[in-house]
């Protein structure tokens, strides 16, 4: 492309140290004015992308106001010059270009934000999230970074754990004592047939594997209890809770709220879902919103009830996209509210919940419960006998 | 009139239906239309004391009714009244 001189010589350059130090002094918008598969290799921390074609477009976006401090940088001057121009031309007041672009600033030891740690493999495989600004190469890295905990690797761990592998979670422990059944596959989509009766730990990592060898399966064949519960914790970040049973989900609402970890908690029966995210002590926690269980003749199963397959799949995915969100920092996650699906008139209802500042757990008066009573709730002995016995596991 | 939303393992008790219309002029008064219209679900529903069960949330739109009036919420044609209880099903 020809540069209009004419143009050029009108504008402000600065040299990439000015640039650095105007962008650590804050109160600049930064502005990279090259190409999307430039920019995920390494661009400058703060810059916003703004290829040159889309400038007209999307620069009110990036740079929405127009006095304020604005510097273009591109690969070695040239383009962010021409873009420079156009912004004075756009009624922009204040717009600098860097001279020598992001090259000369890494010659000068400058720092960039690089798709370090990722392969070009990693690069090519998740390069639709990391033309996502809201991912982007640092958000991808999180992700591959990132520790979640799926309690059951059944109806909602199974496409939860699906796409959490794809999106590149590094690490995916899976709690389940359970074993694939025939039973399982109209809904479990990370089992299959040929692997009925193997551990659904083993089988959940073998699909993992095979769909993405960037996560790290940890298998935790068992069930959760109050002596185990902590330790198993305590290595992960995110808690996914799909257990079918309260028992474990007060067990695990009781454990995250003392480790201070993020729990993304859905239950499904028959056509209804509800999830919701509780991140301890900025929102409420299950106690708060479920101060005591129900009744075990008002507790049904999805063995004993029925559950349409694809509404596992539906609550699954919205707990990934908790998680995601969790991770990356971005968006606003369920914290203080529950959402509710009805798949049969394909309905959403979102209620508020709030904390309990009278919370046995999280509330302003709540004292450290002692390991054995973890879990526990009123009338916990009778609930759990007339459940069936000792319930104080994800068994069922 | 007011829509209340009944949840799942209450609908065998309103012949399998998931929304009844009931009249009232707060929330008690809507809940007990409900259960003079279907009377199973009231020992699911209330206590022995007259009180909601505490296993049971009651929402008034989209706020539960604890932090409102609680059974004395007013209630205005056309709100909606859910009743929700805990739900655990996931994993098996």
């Amino acid at each position: 492309m020809a540069i209009d001189t004419t143009r050029v010589q009108t504008i402000e350059e600065i040299e990439p140290f000015e640039a650095a130090e105007e962008i650590n002094g804050g109160d600049v918008v930064l502005i990279d004015t090259r190409e999307p598969h430039e920019y995920q290799e390494a661009h400058l921390e703060g810059g916003k992308l703004v290829p040159p074609g889309l400038l007209a477009d999307e620069i009110a976006t990036a740079a929405p106001d127009k006095s304020a401090r604005t510097i273009l940088y591109c690969r070695s001057g040239n383009r962010s010059a021409i873009a420079a121009a156009q912004l004075q031309q756009l009624g922009y007041e204040n717009v600098a270009s860097m001279s020598g672009g992001i090259l000369q600033w890494q010659e000068q030891g400058l720092p960039v934000v690089a798709a370090h740690g990722m392969t070009p493999e990693q690069r090519e495989r998740y390069s639709r999230h990391t033309l996502l600004p809201e991912v982007g190469v640092d958000g991808q890295v999180k992700l591959l970074n990132a520790k979640v905990l799926l309690l059951g690797a059944g109806g909602l761990g199974a496409p939860t754990a699906l796409y959490l592998a794809a999106a590149g979670v590094g690490t995916i422990g899976l709690v389940d004592d359970d074993v694939v059944d025939a039973s399982n596959l109209q809904r479990q989509v990370i089992h299959n047939t040929e692997r009925i009766g193997m551990p659904k730990t083993t089988s959940a990592r073998i699909f993992i594997e095979q769909l993405n060898p960037d996560v790290k399966v940890v298998e935790h064949n068992g069930r959760l209890d109050a002596n185990n519960i902590l330790e198993v914790m305590e290595d992960y970040d995110i808690v996914v809770d799909g257990a079918d049973n309260f028992p474990t989900r007060y067990l695990l609402n009781d454990a995250s709220v003392r480790l201070h970890k993020p729990v993304v908690s859905a239950s499904i029966l028959g056509f209804d879902g509800q999830i919701s995210t509780f991140v301890p002590f900025e929102g409420p926690c299950y106690r708060c919103l479920y101060p005591t269980p129900p009744p075990a003749e008002l507790a049904p199963s999805c063995s004993a009830n029925g559950v349409l397959g694809v509404m596992a799949g539906t609550m699954g995915t919205l707990q990934a996209n908790e998680v995601i969100k969790l991770i990356l920092g971005a968006g606003e996650p369920l914290v203080g509210r529950l959402l509710l699906y009805e798949a049969l008139g394909t309905t959403f209802t979102e209620l508020k919940v709030r904390r309990d500042p009278d919370c046995p757990i999280c509330g302003e008066n709540a004292e450290q419960v002692p390991e054995s009573e973890m879990g526990k709730f009123p009338d916990y002995d009778a609930f759990c006998s007339g459940a069936g016995g000792d319930r104080q596991t994800i068994a069922s | 009139m007011a829509t209340v939303r009944i949840p799942p393992v209450l609908r065998p008790k309103t012949g399998g239906q998931a929304e009844v219309e009931a009249g009232g002029a707060d929330v008690g008064e809507v809940l007990r239309s409900l259960t003079a219209e279907f009377p199973d679900t009231q020992e699911q529903l209330f206590g022995e004391d007259g009180e909601l069960n505490r296993y049971v949330n009651v929402y008034l739109n989209d706020e539960d009714v604890r932090v409102l009036d609680g059974l004395e919420t007013a209630v205005k044609d056309g709100d909606t009244v859910v009743i929700l209880p805990a739900m655990a099903g996931g994993r098996a």
